[in-house]
């Protein structure tokens, strides 16, 4: 094999490259703002006179990235709606989203470079249980916010460990008990099955139905591996339990299987299905093409009607609520592309949360104002349930109501519920209402 | 001879690191002891497929032994670090041991389908065992602070940094002096040609189990180094993407050479977080944008392996050609062309297009 | 009892699923002796073609055929790609196949989207009966099964029965010693891709109602028709229907009476067990190398 002259020079360019590319990878990235002008101070890391620059973990790719990419991008089009008119105290927010495939070793490197290169002010809405896991303790120590973590763990919930750290979503357990009470009161007697995830997210979600629920009413627990799509086993053995109604701790995709399968052993129970998975739109989607061959004559909603599930926000069908409205309106001017669904609306209630508190922690935040504006309690904003920040608790929504889907969208059936994480904590009505979304869309500090 | 070259080497190294660490700032020390571990990780892979010939699609899955083993360790014994380091290696290559014993009758594709299910198989064991290993969650892994003489305000990543790297010079001094020694020269031989060397008198097995408890080893250090740093083990940094990474990583620095296995682990940590940055600062932040380094990276794996099959290091001993002495020049690179299995007939090449 | 047939009935479907992934890798080793890691990626590329042409025209038969045909030309298409690595090493080739997997995923994120696509089926996914047993599969899972099936016999047939097979054997055997003899290897060389291709966009189509559309959605289905092909021996695409009909059987046994999170060791534990008693496989030839 002759070395011809080309082939050198191309071998001489092509290691310049790699060189300069690695050269560059070693440069530091990342601008900072000049500080002038009215009072705005850069007042702590990643604020400057006119920016709040904070970051993320989310996965955008791999197999986790069907649905969950999409918070992000709703997240920050709530963001340039509030940049748009005005941002926080005349600062604009800059949102850096980063992708770590839900590989917790990759979160830790995505982290370790928002927070040490690019210098953000707060980690914001860091999806995922094992993911976030990884950072928590390296962003408590480094005294950064990490505020909203979108995991419905319990584990955000420590602030003597974690004093940084706040939860945001209706974590598993309670909504394990909301769900279980429900049962118990419109199902006693009847066999229960359950199917959950077999992670932090199922297993939580048991614990709080185990909570409410007879032990001697549930027949049969089968658990499923998200990896593997072949549930049919699991499905045969809650029929051969003889479930009546199955409880479903399950992810989109899984619940349309759990459908699908179903129908394919001739098994119909009744579905309680846990609020991230039952999500309408999500679920139509994935059961589009079935409708018609599974016996159903309109559409995939047919197959999603009678479901039973749970909301922590307004749902998306309920005509003339003040914050579906103006999610939709922002909705449709920047995030037109994502479909308007669950997530969409997860999203941008989150970024308004996060507005609220930026506004509420002052013109010229420290790190530290942030964290003690939240412990000192946040107005309830879109969610239909309070709060329960406080400096001594840093759960998020605390209630959500029982809803049952008809054609498509979720219809309420009964009160919002509140509780706690314990096992003696009852499960109470919430005599409060709904907070109205401001005219402007944008919180008041 | 050698040892005493190879121990030069890695202490002028060590300096240059030393002083590295202390000059860069947190991010990238973060950043070199993520290259030194993966380097680790890689030195045994390379030394596994390029000079054993076997190949192995699930060293992810020794990586993960060992990184769960060292936050078992440091959970329930408190060794002190270095036990810990070493008992993870020790343990990995147990395992490596067990699969090289039930794999050493296998070849080429048998060998990439059993390594590749392991991959797949063992993280999932951290499910089914939750008690034990933490389940999805994982286990935390306790932050190992810096010694006390070294200052309180010795930062974490750099001694992070330091760690790795002090790990990965010692695990590549001695490779390298196996590679040099009489297991490497007979490594080679099972390589290139099986048969003539059990004619030769090798123990033909023994040799291939040999090279899978030593990859094993150096995965499972480096598992231990990955938890250390990144304070979490849980299944999913596991998954068989990690075995396709390091197989990619030792491929593109340069299959059976240590100095490949270092472009390797250069090429791993930082080209993606360069891609990213490119990517972001293009305003791409959707999901749709964040799939475009993923392509990149594919049409890049393939236009390497396709125009520079002997990777970085092949390409550099090209251009330092006439600068290294005649000895070492080899023609065909690393990796010399195998047999390759024919089960009824010889497959011969020359016809082939 | 009724669990027990569901489970077997059940296994038997995904079972002709993995054996239709595992022969189009026989179908490449055969002829090229590569292991092609992109077999899945490939498969998945096509379907998302099928659903294109479904929601355009409302026909599945339409898409269901363009799949096939965009197997034909993706296989084609590939292995000039991986054809420069044919000679060497095959650890280049094993890479080279491995980015084309990558770069596959990463096109069908950016072109379609990482979102969930809903694929029909062929035909009703609504439980059978006999008498009053409900049997746990449906009119389509018989589909699947007969449709690969089908494409089995007839690349026996063709393999066997006609002259171009006759080329393809004769290629695989000895591509020296054929190319002397007029046959044009590099055709058939691609030909065997081809094929392969379209064997997994069948796989595709027919496995995507279950697992919904998405880049990475064949993975986990690649992984376990790998194993099923080195379960039956590379060499043998009897072998691999065989491999494919145990390991569905036999996981969905493990699924259900042992538990879900079990079935990738027991995966592994059937490939271990096999190979050490055959190690190339069940019906693989074996090389006699006595020292």
């Amino acid at each position: 094999m002759k070395r011809s002259p080309s082939r050198r020079r191309v071998g001489v360019v092509a290691a310049a490259a790699a060189l300069a590319l690695v050269a560059a990878a070693c440069g530091s990235s990342g601008s900072k703002g000049s500080g002038s002008g009215t009072s705005n101070t850069a007042s702590a890391p990643g604020i400057t006179k006119s920016q709040i620059l904070i970051g993320s973990h989310q996965p955008l790719t791999g197999v986790a990235a069907p649905g969950y990419s999409d918070i992000a991008p709703a997240a920050n089009a709530y963001f340039e709606y509030v940049d748009h008119h005005g941002g926080v105290y005349g600062r604009k927010i800059t949102y850096h989203y980063l992708d770590d495939a839900y590989d917790p070793a990759k979160t830790v490197s995505v982290v370790h470079q928002l927070v040490l290169q690019n210098n953000v002010y707060a980690i914001f809405n860091g999806l995922g249980t094992p993911t976030h896991l990884a950072v928590v303790k390296f962003l408590n120590s480094e005294k950064v916010p990490d505020v909203f973590v979108a995991s419905g763990c319990d584990c955000w919930n420590n602030p003597s460990a974690y004093p940084q750290t706040f939860g945001w979503q209706l974590d598993y357990i309670r909504e394990g008990k909301i769900l279980g009470a429900y049962i118990k009161q419109h199902f006693a007697g009847k066999k229960i099955g359950y199917f959950y995830q077999n992670d932090e997210f199922g297993q939580d979600g048991v614990k709080g139905l185990d909570m409410e629920i007879p032990h001697s009413q549930v027949v049969s627990r089968q658990s499923y591996d998200p990896t593997n799509i072949n549930i049919a086993p699991q499905v045969a053995a809650l029929k051969a339990a003889g479930a009546q109604v199955v409880v479903s701790f399950s992810i989109p995709d899984f619940t349309a299987l759990l459908k699908l399968i179903s129908l394919k052993l001739s098994f119909s129970p009744q579905l309680v299905v846990s609020n991230v998975g039952a999500d309408p739109t999500t679920l139509a989607g994935l059961l589009e093409a079935f409708a018609k061959k599974g016996g159903a004559t309109v559409n995939g909603n047919q197959l999603t009607q009678g479901i039973i599930t749970d909301g922590y926000l307004p749902s998306l069908g309920e005509a003339g609520n003040s914050w579906i409205s103006l999610f939709k309106k922002i909705h449709a001017t920047y995030d037109a592309k994502a479909p308007l669904d669950g997530n969409v609306l997860y999203g941008m209630a989150a970024a308004y949360t996060f507005v609220q508190a930026m506004l509420k922690a002052g013109r010229n935040p420290t790190r530290a104002d942030l964290v003690s504006a939240i412990n000192r309690g946040l107005p309830q904003g879109p969610a239909i349930a309070p709060y329960a920040y406080s400096s001594s608790d840093h759960d998020g929504i605390t209630g959500a109501y029982v809803g049952v889907i008809k054609n498509g969208i979720i219809v309420p059936k009964g009160p919002v519920m509140t509780t706690d994480t314990s096992p003696s904590g009852a499960v109470t009505t919430f005599s409060g209402a709904e907070q109205a979304a401001p005219a402007s869309g944008i919180p008041s500090p | 001879m050698t040892l005493l070259r190879h121990l030069g080497a890695a202490i002028v190294l060590a300096v240059i690191l030393g002083l590295l660490s202390v000059a860069l700032n947190a991010f990238r020390d973060y950043q070199m002891a993520q290259v030194a571990l993966y380097a680790v990780a890689i030195a045994g892979l390379t030394v596994l497929v390029g000079l054993s010939g076997q190949i192995s699609i699930g060293n992810g899955a020794f990586m993960a032994v060992g990184a769960y083993a060292a936050a078992l360790l440091l959970m329930h014994l408190a060794w002190p670090l270095a036990a810990v380091l070493a008992a993870s290696a020790a343990i990995a290559a147990l395992a490596g041991l067990a699969v090289g014993v039930a794999a050493a009758r296998l070849r080429g594709p048998y060998l990439a389908g059993v390594t590749l299910m392991l991959a797949v198989a063992l993280p999932s064991l951290a499910t089914r065992f939750t008690g034990v290993f933490g389940g999805d969650q994982g286990l935390a892994v306790n932050i190992s602070t810096p010694p006390a003489f070294l200052g309180t305000n010795f930062p974490l990543t750099r001694w992070q940094a330091w760690i790795s790297c002090a790990a990965a010079l010692i695990v590549l001094v001695l490779l390298a002096n196996l590679g040099r020694s009489r297991i490497g020269r007979s490594w080679r031989a099972v390589r290139d040609d099986e048969t003539a060397a059990a004619l030769a008198g090798l123990n033909v097995a023994a040799l291939r189990v040999l090279a899978f408890v030593v990859s094993a080893a150096c995965a499972g250090l480096a598992g231990a180094l990955l938890g250390i740093t990144t304070t979490l083990v849980s299944p999913g940094s596991f998954t068989v993407t990690l075995s396709i990474t390091l197989l990619a990583g030792a491929v593109l620095g340069g299959l059976g050479s240590l100095a490949g296995a270092v472009w390797g682990s250069l090429i791993i940590v930082l080209v993606p977080t360069y891609v990213t940055d490119v990517a972001t600062s293009h305003g791409l932040s959707s999901s749709v944008a964040a799939n475009i380094p993923i392509a990149a990276y594919g049409v890049v794996l393939i236009a390497v392996i396709l125009l520079f099959p002997d990777g970085i290091q092949g390409l550099v001993r090209r251009l330092l050609g006439p600068a290294v002495p005649v000895g070492k020049r080899r023609e065909n690179g690393p990796v010399s062309t195998p047999r390759r299995p024919a089960p009824a007939s010889e497959h011969s090449e020359e016809g082939a297009p | 009892m009724q669990e027990f047939l569901e489970f077997t009935l059940g296994g038997i479907s995904f079972g002709m699923i993995y054996a239709a992934i595992g022969l189009s890798l026989v179908l490449i080793w055969r002829g090229t002796r590569i292991l092609n890691y992109a077999q899945g990626a490939m498969a998945m590329f096509t379907t998302y073609i099928a659903l294109i042409v479904i929601n355009h025209t409302g026909n599945y038969w339409a898409g269901f055929f363009v799949a096939l045909a965009a197997g034909l030309v993706l296989g084609a298409v590939c292995e000039r790609v991986v054809r420069p690595a044919e000679g060497k090493a095959p650890l280049n080739a094993v890479l080279v196949t491995i980015g084309l997997l990558i770069l596959l995923e990463g096109l069908a994120g950016i072109i379609y989207g990482g979102q969930f696509r809903s694929f029909p089926a062929a035909f009703s996914i609504t439980g059978l009966h006999i008498g009053g047993t409900a049997l746990g599969i449906a009119w389509n899972d018989v589909f699947v099964a007969g449709a690969v099936l089908a494409a089995a016999l007839a690349l026996a047939v063709l393999f066997r029965y006609t002259p171009v097979g006759l080329r393809m054997r004769a290629t695989a055997f000895n591509s020296g010693v054929a190319s002397l003899l007029g046959v044009r290897v590099g055709r058939m060389l691609t030909l065997g891709w081809a094929l392969a291709g379209l064997i997994g966009a069948l796989a595709g189509v027919l496995v995507t109602p279950n697992t919904f559309l998405y880049p990475n959605s064949m993975d986990s289905i690649f992984v376990l028709g790998f194993t099923a092909a080195v379960i039956g021996g590379l060499d043998s695409p009897a072998g691999a229907v065989v491999g494919g009909l145990i390991l569905g059987i036999l996981l969905n046994y493990v699924s259900g009476y042992l538990g879900s999170d079990l079935v990738p060791i027991f995966g592994l534990a059937a490939l271990v067990v096999v190979l050490m008693l055959r190690p190339s496989g069940l019906f693989g030839a074996t090389a006699t190398r006595q020292v």
